[in-house]
């Protein structure tokens, strides 16, 4: 069954295009990833699949329903569409707003008005498997980056919602977190789930989806698997996601060659992968 | 860039971080004051809201010096029962208030009609009887009022606040603002610390006065337009969470025996000091 469907689907920030006439179809169960540079659309197009920002042109639908703004209005529809869609945002800061960490991450159960038992049972539960069951009284915003994240992973988990949408998910975090937290999502709901996935961390790809689409500038550019885009070299090098650069190996020798980053915030290069023809 | 060592005046940017740091820690100061385990604490948050409010009624109504007197008296000693600093209530509610005020009423010391009392030196504008009464009414009614809203805010958690708002009839939008204006200021202030700290990661020595002014024309736009791009993410993810502008807590409200003997309580203080003051 389709899940998402978009129909040239387009939004602006003022005159800048982020989307421009996507058509795009994910079905149910599908894990999806967004790959893009920074400034493709994958952010924007999470939030119009999540019903926060709503098509300018074209369409967007969900499971056959088009997400237009005075849909959301019906209580109805808004409560089934938020149990149903959970959105984690690439910055943890925007998420945290609740005084306790408890709070926060009780705070969308409670807006969809679950049973408090149930609730703080599932809250508790959520706080042990992301291991921040010792923040639970703490006020979030005096975290560290990556307690803020795993908070506000757990707020939205804790939904258990049946599609997930994922804007760069393991950014602020260090590597065994990152790690960690790649786990998670392959074993989240057994495999069962749909989860969609911006990232532009090219190391994980082949764990976290099996279908990768490639964004440039809000136009769909490739819409393939993980393997075939990562084997796509010259699509990486045009899509600005592996670049080459100077840098020193083992033996001491300096050399260059295309380079995978593996994500925003490491400054320093993550898993390298040497094109073929260099020899060195 | 341009820079003068070692005055007071030129350690500019390490003051405005400073300064901002301790403006969060005054922003999540009620967090930690709200769970002190006081009398005020303890109490119901809808008769706390309630009861505040009809002194506050009361104090606006009365008509002698003596009721309102009493109304900030008891201000203080409910501030006192609920482990409230009354240093941190005189540094942060009173002098400001009365200060704002002051400011306010300041003319009506001069420009009201009456027996002149002094004439100012060198001016010789008259302080009239009655324009020092005016004035001096205005400021014992603001002062008793900011110090119960700050009972309230000091005394209860945000959320709850805003929970016992509504039950109380307030209407769900402005409800909603104020839950915002909350976080809003939390986000400015952190966006605003950020932007220090880099720039003072940037500079060496302290600023002369010109470049302070334009630093601190410069941040302020930008600042406010992160923080008015940042408090617009947090209100979507809000909403991705299912938040429909209704404030929810994980507590139910639940009227205890001091909860019905707080609100006879207030409800006969209120009425009493009405009386008193007609």
């Amino acid at each position: 069954m389709t899940l998402f469907e978009t129909e040239g689907l387009t939004y602006r920030y003022q005159q800048v295009k982020a989307v421009d006439g996507l058509t795009l179809s994910i079905q149910d169960g599908s894990r999806v990833a967004l790959i893009g540079a920074n400034g493709s659309g994958k952010s924007t197009l999470l939030r119009l699949l999540d019903g926060l920002c709503f098509a300018q042109e074209g369409a967007v639908r969900f499971r056959g329903q088009e997400l237009k703004e005075d849909r959301f209005a019906d209580d109805a529809f808004a409560f089934s569409f938020r149990r149903q869609v959970g959105l984690v945002f690439q910055s943890a800061d925007v998420q945290l707003f609740n005084p306790t960490v408890f709070d926060e991450v009780a705070f969308g159960p409670l807006q969809l008005r679950w049973p408090k038992t149930e609730l703080r049972e599932r809250v508790r539960e959520a706080l042990e498997r992301f291991g921040i069951a010792h923040l639970s009284d703490r006020v979030p915003h005096r975290l560290s980056g990556g307690e803020k994240k795993r908070v506000a992973l757990a707020s939205v988990l804790v939904l258990d919602p049946a599609v997930l949408l994922l804007d760069e998910p393991t950014a602020e975090l260090d590597p065994r977190s990152q790690s960690q937290l790649i786990d998670l999502l392959v074993q989240w709901g057994g495999g069962a789930k749909s989860v969609i996935t911006a990232t532009h961390n090219l190391g994980d790809l082949e764990d976290i989806a099996d279908r990768c689409v490639v964004l440039d500038r809000g136009r769909l550019v490739a819409d393939r698997s993980p393997a075939e885009i990562l084997r796509d070299r010259e699509l990486l090098e045009r899509t600005n996601l592996v670049h080459a650069h100077r840098h020193k190996h083992g033996s001491g020798a300096t050399h260059s060659h295309p380079h995978v980053h593996s994500s925003e915030g490491e400054r320093s290069a993550g898993p390298c992968t040497p094109d073929p023809s260099d020899s060195t | 860039m341009k820079f003068a060592r070692g005055s007071r005046r030129g350690r500019f940017l390490e003051r405005t971080i400073a300064g901002l740091d301790q403006a969060m820690e005054r922003t999540l100061y009620a967090e930690d004051t709200a769970t002190a385990g006081g009398l005020l604490q303890q109490m119901d948050a809808r008769v706390k809201a309630g009861g505040l409010f009809a002194l506050v009624v009361a104090a606006a109504l009365a008509r002698r010096m003596p009721a309102i007197a009493a109304i900030f008296a008891l201000a203080v000693a409910l501030a006192a029962v609920s482990r409230l600093s009354l240093r941190v209530l005189a540094g942060r509610v009173w002098a400001g208030t009365l200060v704002f005020t002051g400011i306010l009423a300041a003319p009506a010391l001069f420009l009201t009609p009456g027996v002149v009392l002094y004439r100012l030196p060198g001016l010789g504008w008259p302080v009239t009887k009655q324009g020092l009464t005016t004035a001096s009414y205005l400021m014992s009614r603001v002062e008793t009022a900011t110090t119960l809203a700050a009972l309230l805010v000091l005394t209860t958690p945000w959320m709850r606040v805003l929970k016992s708002l509504r039950a109380l009839g307030v209407p769900v939008v402005f409800v909603a603002i104020l839950g915002m204006a909350w976080r809003y200021i939390l986000l400015l202030l952190g966006t605003a610390l950020e932007m220090f700290e880099s720039h003072k990661s940037r500079a060496v020595g302290a600023l002369k006065g010109a470049e302070r002014r334009r630093v601190a024309a410069a941040s302020a736009g930008v600042l406010l337009s992160r923080a008015f791009h940042m408090s617009g993410d947090v209100y979507l993810a809000m909403q991705a969470r299912g938040f429909r502008g209704e404030i929810l807590v994980l507590e139910d409200f639940t009227m205890k025996r001091l909860d019905w003997l707080a609100l006879a309580a207030f409800a006969s203080l209120a009425a009493a000091a009405v009386w008193a003051g007609r």
